[in-house]
């Protein structure tokens, strides 16, 4: 007997939650879409409560060059993905805050030219 | 600031450079211990009337001053780690703030909500107001609040240059191309001084740091001045 689970998304799989691959819809670990997940509610959330870009233990160290690139680099890239499938961009401001809050603006500036040139080195 | 004739270092104002205050006077004891205790035996030395021509060995000094230097290096060595170790904590700062080194500026970025973004010059001396700091006061200071985290992203924009403030304790290259990270937490509120630390040209010594830390209200009101008057 199937009894009603939460939704949350570290859950177990049950086997009501596998289903057949549809195109275009991103997959968890269960089978769920994205949306399920209700991630722009956990985005708002955290958008919200936003104060600085907080501790990224990728870069732990003294040098932040990589972690300002590469939050640049990851806010147009979930830009782009999510575009593809007619999703929801919202979940991408995270990167945007994070990026803005750590980037040199005229850095952003270079970069945000070189985009819409064409000329951005990073792989988009 | 510094003021004339000053031997030891500048009031802490964050609480790393109170440790490195302490450590300092620990060393600097055991240093003025040390050297006495030489320049002493030396007296003793040149002045005995005792004279001994045959070589002598003991072996309870020689483990005695085989021991003691080991013992005095590991009290200097514990403290010193413990604060290498405290300045590399993970912290989670509540605002960030860039500082980027032009020839010959200084310029604040506040870009955690609005972009805010400004430039300090140094206050020529002709112009300096009575009771005013010469070469070290500047035309807008970076206003930050007091005992919140923060994190300062020091980079430069052409050479070279140092972002230092002694009384926070900080120190931290400018490099072109490059974001340097440093953090620190200011306890008490005030204006602190600091003068660009790598050679830069020809206007090196004349490019200042002020910070001024405030209460937080206060902190919210300057910058939303600071946003309007842009």
């Amino acid at each position: 007997m199937v009894t009603s689970v939460s939704r949350h998304p570290l859950r177990l799989c049950s086997p009501s939650d596998v289903r057949t691959q549809r195109e275009g819809l991103q997959r968890n670990i269960c089978g769920k879409d994205i949306q399920q997940l209700k991630m722009p509610d956990h985005i708002d959330e955290k958008l919200k409560n936003y104060r600085t870009a907080p501790f990224d233990a990728r870069f732990p160290n003294t040098n932040q060059t990589r972690n300002c690139f590469q939050n640049y680099l990851d806010f147009h890239r979930c830009n782009k993905a999510l575009s593809a499938k007619d999703q929801d961009t919202a979940p991408c401001m995270w990167y945007q805050r994070v990026y803005k809050s750590l980037c040199p603006m005229s850095w952003v500036q270079k970069w945000d030219e070189q985009v819409e040139a064409g000329s951005f080195p990073g792989k988009i | 600031m510094a003021h004339p004739l000053q031997l030891g270092f500048q009031d802490a104002a964050s609480p790393v450079m109170e440790e490195l205050l302490h450590f300092h006077d620990h060393a600097l004891m055991v240093v003025f211990l040390i050297s006495t205790l030489v320049l002493y035996i030396i007296l003793a030395m040149i002045s005995t009337k005792l004279t001994n021509k045959f070589i002598l060995d003991s072996q309870e000094i020689e483990i005695i001053w085989t021991v003691l230097p080991a013992v005095i290096l590991i009290l200097i060595a514990l403290p010193s780690l413990r604060i290498l170790y405290l300045m590399d904590e993970i912290n989670d700062p509540h605002l960030t703030i860039k500082a980027v080194g032009h020839q010959w500026y200084w310029s604040y970025e506040y870009t955690d909500y609005e972009d805010l973004g400004f430039d300090t010059y140094m206050i020529p001396t002709q112009d300096l107001a009575p009771g005013q700091f010469r070469l070290l006061e500047a035309d807008h200071r970076m206003v930050v609040p007091v005992e919140s985290p923060l994190r300062v992203l020091v980079t430069a924009e052409d050479v070279l240059h140092s972002w230092a403030v002694p009384r926070l304790g900080v120190k931290m290259d400018a490099v072109p191309g490059r974001l340097n990270q440093t953090a620190f937490i200011m306890f008490r509120p005030g204006i602190f001084y600091g003068q660009c630390s790598e050679i830069c040209g020809a206007n090196h010594s004349f490019m200042p740091i002020v910070v001024e830390a405030v209460p937080l209200e206060h902190f919210e009101t300057w910058s939303s001045l600071m946003l309007e008057g842009a």
